[in-house]
């Protein structure tokens, strides 16, 4: 019973002490609880963010995966792009070296052609010394026939004055003023006047007093229009005009016999005479009259041989209708050959060309000319054979 | 004996005042066949002398008269009276109208069918001093149906006859096209082509003054005239003794040369600029202008010709013309050929500035004495040429001597011409150009300002600054 005591009075203690024990660890529970909690809920937060670290992890790789894929594609997209850009780069810079050239040689040869210009300028300018040359020669020219007329004129103005002054010629007794004595040799003048003829000074004429001047103005020559004044030629005998000639010169002169040429003092028809004189003369030279025929029998057989144009009857022949015939058989004549005329044409230049193409030619000629000799006298010995059957023949 | 005393002038006066015109009408009424021709004579040598005399031969009425005897006389008669209407024609439009008025056109026409050369002579001529004054009087004479005689006068084998026809033919034709038309319509050009090789030169003047005046108005009869096969015939009548056919030649082609760039190289290519060159030098005074201006109209066109020009050698010619001409409108003609010759390219500049006429067109320009076109012509010029100058040497002088607008150009083209080419800038600094171009006041921001700064910037700072009064730098080269 005392342990009952002492469990009785113990069990309060006890049961604080139990109870102190207890919340002991009450007092303690709450912070092992949370310090329990805090543990496992770090825990968890570290599980958790492993899992998404994990989970990040693979997101990024999926990530990673699709954007180098889309990366990839921008990237073939852009190469092609740039590739193509560079072909056309390539292709327009060679086209602009080929538009490069074209221009140049464009310009260089249709707008403005430098050589060209050049070619053409000195062109212009041989044209313009040839024109200036060319220009010159004709002013020198003209200057010379200016002088020369010049120079005529001068000399029948000299003439002229010869002629007026012809009576200061010198003679054998009296020499001349020009040709003084002191002098080596004449002077030109004095030649001058030996040559020329003398000038007889007409006697001058009494000026008509016309009432007008008109006729020096106008064009009319016949005196007959205009009035003439009334005054009268003078009474005295005046020598008659011009120059005559010694009347016994002029009878010669008037009654000369005729001394007609060598052609005229033959007669017209002297030749004929000539030969009918020189015929005669034969004749009477002759033995026999007969006249020799030389080689008229070959004459006689001789073919003409007409020229080659005039042979056919249809006129000249133009070149192939020898050979050729139309192409178009309706435009022929007749179906056969063309055979040529008979007498064949030789030209006669031909033939005095190649004599001996000309002789084959006779000969062949004369060939077929026998043949046909032959051929007829055949023709003729059958024809005679069938009239007359029964005749020999003589040939 | 009126007529002999009417040959002189100074008896007319007197004349005159015997009342001598009221005495010759009643006596061309005479019977005697003689005394009406020397009155007619009379009254025509009266007319020649003077315009009054010519108005009082119209107003005492005796045109009516003498158209009407016109018709019917003896050929003397006729070339009198002709003579009386070309005396009273010539001296003003309104006589020649009074003339035309009473209708002695027709009875002109119909001289100019005579036998006698004289008598169509006449009549020609009376023709072409009334087609002179004005187109109306033209058109009336071409409605009288004159061409066609004329042309046929033009072909008869008198000398005088063929002078008269072709510059009565030659006075139709200068007024307007149309007329010129007409005369081309009867086959004249043929036929004037044809006596240009006349040796006669009073007749090569007047055919070839009809041919130009024809050719002067339009492409196409320009074209025709050149399709008669005149060139190189006409060359020749450059080289002949007498001036004026030297004058009519040369004005014939250039009215040929001005109207496009194909007659012109035509005219090149059969040697015609060496040949009016050559004119040009062997005559003075306005024989020239019409060869001046021709070189101007084939220049004008196109740079090629001005070429064709240049090489010809007509650019020391013209200068020389330029110098020694006295004459303000030949010097005017020959600065603008120049100028037109000048103004293409650089090549055509360089080619006009060595013969050293710059400098003499700029006198003309600055000096008071020329006239207002020769100013003018000369100011346009120089202008041209300067604006494609690039020969330096001809452009210093300038520098020096130019008025400020023109100066600007200068200026200008050096700041065109030194930044390229290293040998020009130190030759530039040598000559004291660069030390002038700095001495030239210009406003800021103008133009020759500008121009001055880019010359400026071609040289090294020192030697700029070495012009700048004050600072003294050594000068060792100048070559950027």
């Amino acid at each position: 019973m005392a342990t009952l005591a002492r469990l009785q009075a113990r069990s309060t203690f006890l049961a604080h002490q139990y109870y102190f024990r207890n919340s002991a660890v009450d007092v303690f529970r709450k912070k092992e609880y949370d310090a329990a909690v805090k543990i496992q809920s770090w825990f968890r937060g570290c599980r958790i963010r492993a899992y998404l670290r994990y989970l990040h992890r693979v997101a990024t790789v999926i990530q990673k995966c699709w954007r180098g894929y889309l990366g990839r594609q921008h990237y073939q997209l852009i190469v092609k792009l740039e590739f193509c850009t560079m072909k056309m780069n390539l292709y327009n810079a060679m086209a602009v070296r080929i538009q490069k050239r074209w221009r140049g040689y464009r310009i260089r040869k249709y707008c403005f052609n430098y050589f060209y210009l050049k070619e053409y300028l000195k062109a212009v300018s041989e044209t313009n010394d040839a024109i200036r040359e060319a220009l010159e020669e004709f002013a020198e020219m003209k200057e010379r026939e200016e002088k020369k007329a010049d120079l005529e004129r001068e000399e029948k103005k000299r003439d002229y004055q010869a002629r007026k002054m012809h009576y200061l010629l010198s003679t054998k007794q009296i020499p001349g003023i020009y040709n003084s004595p002191f002098r080596k040799d004449p002077d030109p003048w004095e030649l001058r006047l030996q040559k020329a003829k003398p000038l007889i000074s007409q006697r001058p004429k009494v000026k008509q007093k016309r009432g007008v001047n008109i006729s020096n103005r106008l064009a009319c020559t016949s005196a007959r229009s205009l009035p003439q004044s009334e005054i009268l030629p003078p009474i005295d005998r005046k020598q008659c005009q011009g120059p005559f000639r010694d009347i016994t010169e002029v009878l010669e002169q008037r009654y000369k016999p005729l001394e007609p040429t060598l052609w005229m003092a033959e007669p017209i028809n002297e030749l004929k005479m000539a030969r009918e004189e020189l015929r005669k003369q034969e004749w009477m030279r002759n033995i026999n009259d007969n006249m020799f025929l030389p080689f008229s029998s070959y004459h006689k057989n001789k073919k003409y041989i007409p020229l080659m144009h005039s042979s056919s009857k249809y006129g000249p022949n133009s070149y192939g209708s020898q050979h050729f015939r139309d192409e178009n058989p309706k435009k022929w004549i007749c179906d056969k050959k063309f055979k040529f005329h008979e007498d064949r044409n030789v030209c006669l230049t031909y033939s005095l060309l190649y004599p001996h193409c000309l002789e084959q030619h006779l000969a062949k000629e004369r060939k077929k000319e026998r043949k046909k000799e032959r051929k007829r006298k055949e023709k003729r010995k059958k024809e005679r054979r069938k009239r007359f059957p029964n005749c020999i023949t003589i040939i | 004996m009126v007529a002999e005393l009417a040959t002189r002038p100074q008896n007319i006066e007197t004349l005159q005042n015997a009342g001598v015109m009221s005495l010759l009408r009643p006596l061309l009424l005479d019977v005697v066949p003689t005394i009406q021709q020397t009155a007619a004579l009379a009254l025509g040598r009266l007319a020649n002398y003077n315009g009054d005399l010519a108005e009082a031969v119209v107003k005492g009425d005796i045109l009516p008269q003498l158209v009407y005897s016109l018709a019917e006389q003896n050929r003397f008669y006729k070339k009198a009276a002709a003579f009386v209407l070309r005396a009273v024609g010539k001296h003003s439009p309104q006589l020649a109208q009074a003339i035309v008025d009473c209708g002695a056109l027709d009875t002109l026409v119909i001289c100019l069918e005579d036998f006698d050369p004289g008598v169509k002579e006449a009549a020609a001529w009376a023709l072409g001093y009334i087609a002179r004054h004005n187109a109306e009087l033209s058109q009336a004479v071409v409605d009288a149906g004159a061409v066609p005689l004329l042309v046929l006068c033009i072909q008869e084998p008198e000398i005088a006859l063929k002078r008269i026809a072709a510059s009565a033919l030659s006075d139709i034709s200068k007024h307007s096209p149309e007329l010129a038309q007409t005369v081309v319509d009867v086959g004249a050009i043929a036929h004037l082509a044809q006596m240009i090789l006349n040796p006669d030169s009073k007749l090569k003047r007047q055919v070839l003054s009809a041919l130009s005046q024809i050719a002067k108005h339009s492409v196409d009869l320009a074209e025709m005239v050149v399709e008669a096969e005149i060139f190189p015939v006409v060359l020749t009548c450059l080289k002949d003794k007498d001036d004026y056919v030297k004058k009519n030649a040369s004005t014939l082609i250039r009215e040929i040369a001005k109207h496009t760039p194909e007659l012109s190289q035509l005219i090149v290519n059969t040697g015609g600029v060496a040949a009016v060159t050559d004119c040009i030098g062997s005559c003075k005074g306005n024989i020239r202008l019409p060869g001046i201006m021709m070189l101007g109209y084939v220049a004008a066109h196109s740079e090629n010709l001005a070429m064709a020009v240049i090489v010809s050698k007509a650019v020391p010619q013209l200068s020389v013309c330029l110098s020694e001409e006295p004459e303000d409108h030949i010097k005017a003609a020959a600065a603008w050929a120049l100028g037109q010759i000048g103004r293409h390219t650089p090549e055509h500049a360089r080619a006009v500035a060595v013969t050293n006429t710059l400098p003499v067109l700029l006198s003309l320009y600055m000096s008071t004495e020329s006239s207002e076109d020769l100013q003018t012509k000369s100011k346009k010029a120089i202008k041209s040429i300067l604006q494609k100058c690039t020969y330096l040497p001809a452009l210093e002088p300038f520098l020096y001597d130019a008025p400020p607008n023109i100066l600007k150009h200068v200026v200008g083209q050096f700041s065109k011409v030194l930044p390229h080419d290293s040998k020009a800038r130190r030759l530039f600094v040598t000559s004291g150009g660069l030390k002038k171009v700095q001495e030239i006041k210009a406003g800021p921001g103008s133009l020759l300002q500008e121009y001055i700064n880019s010359i400026n910037s071609c040289y090294p700072e020192e030697i700029v600054s070495k012009f700048f009064p004050g600072v003294q730098v050594f000068v060792s080269f100048m070559t950027a």
